[in-house]
């Protein structure tokens, strides 16, 4: 009785098994006629490999979790050593601030530049904007998810998902056919917290999953970093808490890499005109709406249009709703 | 016993020819019209009834009326058919000479004291009937200014005895007001009532100079609306030609105001967002212009833009592609002239607090998706300027008013006789620029070559001859931006 049909049997009785359940008649008639060869083929047909736990190749971190995974089904180009590499888990808040989504968009990319494997889930918000970020990079980005690895979901993601599955990789430790059901999201948030060295919470609410992430980390002796945010902003409670309770503060990507012996790369030096540079420098005070910026440089209009595209094609500010934030 | 009255008929904007024949025979005494008359063209006969005994003209009873509206296979619609109708009947009841309807079309309807009231599209028919080579056209005092646009030349009626007389040469016509006898002052909408949204006051220049559409976002309260109703205020006048085309249209729509038949301000059209698919581009039995025909050669403003029906936003697409829409109906096919400027605003989110810093979204994110689902890519890419707003601080609001419409008119005249004289030549720079942009920002293919048509507006406004790395830098921070859905 492989593990494989137990990987099988959880998803024909929608139920969450890590390990087989012993004296169950139904489970045994199960695994009795369980033919393994065509599941694996019927698998390989629809480009997903199983990578069972007592295969060495399976991810020494996540098998050092406390309940971990019977096997992981995997879906993409990057081969299962991508998921014994350096790896941080980039998590926080699917309804993100502007803020949230640069910070995110901003580690994926960085870290996937210096060769870190950039883990998340896949969903809206920070999720997303993480596995864009190390994408935009030519990172390595590994997405979990919470139902079957057939499925694309969130919808909204089916094309992100793709682009993950085209330089890395799409896991689940729920064969295809599993259902997406809130249930099985925290249980989906141990194995992003298993696979990584070191978890970054970007921004979480109070009761948010991407808490459940980090306690999950911290219970298995990881790293667990937060970033700051503001302590008006609701969506910023979670990781100021986190703080709080003594998670380390991530200021910048390079706390981080530190961990792994790396050092950031430094942006490309791109020459600023000196327009550009006046405006930056005014951007660096804090998120401005171009208006602002008018009255406050005295520069026209159009010249200030101008010089803020020539910032964003740098890499040196993002807009998002009509407000210009320095990167 | 047969006389005959010429008149025209209304498909679209255009007038054919009808010819409204009333024969008295013998038979039993009855009034039938036929030859495809609607409904309103049908109870013709009791106002024209009314209306020859208000008069005090005799009614030929004992005798059986037919009037024939020919071609017959062409529908008839509306009151205008009331006047050619009573005075056929006249005519083959020998109360008015026959011979003398051959040199006048006629145009109007009947009340039941017989006085003429105007119908519209009477630019349309007296063009049609000057083409006809009839020189003379009877209607209501109110249409003669309009008619005499068509350069045909009106004799007023204000009651059916005065045309009767006339037309028995009793008596002269009378005087009628020229057209446009005084104009109005400008429209008090300046952009100096403007304060702040020094951003979206250039996109607007910008888009003033190049007939770009624009879509403005951000949240409530902004001066989103306010900004798109300043456009027409910095548009170049109409010309003769293109006042013309516009009063046709809007005297089809019935829509002229009767002292002033010539409409010489552009458009301003801004219907709410539950207006369906035929009110956007028209429709109806006999076709109608829709709000982008009217809006023709001025200026379309789409308030909360994402709230209109998908299907009428959809419907959009067509007319601003080809600059007119054409409804085919059993009865043939009208062409609505529809070339017109759009300006879209809306909020950010449903909720609309996206973009204000002082309001939390509560948006879930299913229902930001759908929100945004609602505008097809197909759609978005029709605007060349998308300028996102967000919500001024109080000290912004405090600022001295901004430059009226005046100066910002006479610098969107001068760059646009810029674009239409020369082709823009690109500098290296800026050619560099456009390809490091296609690679570093989410830029399609025609999110490509709208920057260019930006770029060559903002150096036309600059007055260079050539479109620099500035230029197309200004362009590029006018893109969709990522809200929105990747450009």
């Amino acid at each position: 009785m492989s593990d494989l049909a137990l990987a099988a049997f959880a998803a024909e009785t929608n139920r969450h098994l890590v390990r087989k359940p012993r004296g169950d008649p139904v489970f045994r008639a199960f695994a009795r006629t369980f033919d393994e060869a065509a599941y694996l083929g019927r698998l390989r047909e629809n480009g997903v490999t199983w990578l069972p736990r007592t295969d060495p190749e399976f991810p020494p971190l996540l098998d050092a979790i406390h309940d971990p995974p019977p096997g992981l089904f995997l879906r993409g180009s990057a081969g299962s050593e991508a998921l014994r590499r350096p790896t941080v888990a980039v998590v926080g808040a699917r309804a993100c601030s502007p803020y949230g989504a640069q910070v995110a968009r901003l580690l994926g990319k960085e870290l996937g530049a210096a060769g870190i494997v950039v883990v998340s889930g896949l969903a809206r918000g920070v999720d997303g904007e993480a596995h864009r970020g190390a994408l935009e990079a030519a990172g390595t980005t590994v997405a979990v998810l919470g139902c079957g690895i057939d499925r694309d979901y969130p919808a909204a993601h089916a094309e992100l998902g793709a682009r993950v599955r085209a330089s890395g990789l799409v896991v689940s430790e729920y064969a295809p056919g599993v259902e997406p059901a809130p249930w099985r999201f925290p249980a989906r948030n141990r194995v992003i917290a298993g696979l990584a060295a070191v978890t970054v919470v970007v921004e979480a609410r109070e009761r948010s999953g991407a808490l459940i992430t980090a306690d999950l980390a911290l219970e298995e002796g990881r790293e667990v970093f937060a970033v700051p945010g503001e302590i008006t902003s609701a969506l910023s409670l979670g990781t100021n808490e986190l703080l709080r309770l003594g998670a380390a503060p991530l200021l910048s990507s390079a706390d981080v890499l530190e961990l792994f012996g790396l050092t950031a790369q430094q942006p490309e030096a791109v020459d600023l005109t000196s327009t550009a540079d006046a405006v930056l420098a005014r951007l660096r005070d804090g998120p401005t709406s171009a208006d602002e910026l008018v009255r406050s440089t005295g520069l026209d209009a159009g010249v200030l249009a101008s010089a803020l595209t020539e910032l964003e094609l740098a890499g040196r500010a993002v807009a998002a709703g009509g407000v210009y934030r320095a990167n | 016993m047969l006389a005959r009255t010429v008149t025209h008929a209304l498909v679209g904007l255009d007038a054919r020819r009808v010819e409204v024949e009333a024969h008295l025979g013998s038979g039993i005494p009855g009034f039938a019209i036929v030859g495809l008359a609607d409904r309103a063209c049908q109870e013709a006969k009791h106002r024209v009834r009314s209306g020859i005994a208000s008069a005090e003209l005799e009614w030929p009873v004992r005798r059986r009326i037919t009037v024939n509206l020919a071609p017959a296979e062409l529908r008839k619609e509306g009151s205008g058919f009331d006047l050619p109708i009573a005075l056929s009947i006249l005519a083959a009841s020998g109360q008015i000479p026959r011979e003398r309807l051959d040199d006048h079309a006629a145009v109007g309807e009947l009340g039941l004291d017989g006085s003429l009231r105007p119908v519209g599209g009477v630019i349309a028919l007296a063009e049609a009937a000057r083409r006809a080579g009839l020189p003379r056209i009877l209607c209501a005092e109110r249409s003669c200014a309009e008619a005499a646009l068509a350069e045909i030349e009106p004799v007023p009626v204000r009651h059916l005895s005065e045309a009767a007389a006339y037309l028995r040469g009793e008596r002269d016509p009378e005087p009628w007001v020229e057209p446009n006898g005084h104009r109005d002052e400008k429209p008090a909408l300046d952009l100096a009532d403007l304060r702040g949204q020094e951003r979206a006051r250039r996109a607007l220049e910008i888009a003033a100079a190049g007939g770009h559409n624009l879509l403005l976002a951000g949240p409530p309260g902004t001066g989103k609306t306010m900004l798109a109703r300043r456009l027409p205020g910095i548009l170049p006048p109409l010309s003769t030609a293109e006042a013309l085309e516009v009063t046709r249209i809007h005297s089809v729509a019935g829509m002229l105001a009767a002292d002033r038949p010539l409409v010489t301000d552009r458009p301003l059209r801004s219907p709410h967002y539950n207006a369906s698919v035929a009110a956007l581009v028209g429709g109806g039995p006999g076709p109608k212009p829709g709000e982008v025909s009217l809006a023709h050669r001025g200026v379309l403003v789409l308030d909360e833009f994402a709230e209109f029906q998908r299907p009428a936003l959809e419907a959009l697409r067509q007319p601003l592609e080809d600059g007119f829409v054409s409804i085919a109906r059993v009865g043939g096919r009208a062409v609505f002239p529809a070339r017109f400027q759009l300006v879209a605003a809306m909020n950010l989110c449903p909720c609309g607090a996206r973009g204000d810093p002082a309001a939390d979204c509560k948006c879930s994110p299913q229902r930001l998706s759908a929100f945004r689902d609602k505008l097809s890519r197909a759609l978005l890419d029709r605007f060349d300027l998308v300028v996102a707003m967000p919500r001024p601080r109080a000290s912004e609001l405090a600022a001295p008013p901004g430059e009226g419409s005046d100066p910002v008119c006479h610098r969107v005249a001068a760059a646009r006789e810029r674009l239409d004289a020369v082709r823009a030549e690109w500098t290296k720079e800026a050619t560099e620029l456009l390809d490091r942009a296609v690679e570093r920002l989410p830029l399609s293919g025609r999110g490509r070559a709208r920057a260019r048509r930006v770029a060559e507006t903002v150096a036309a406004l600059a007055c260079e001859p050539a479109v620099g790395a500035e230029h197309l830098g200004e362009a590029l921070a006018y893109r969709s931006p990522t809200e929105l859905g990747p450009a």
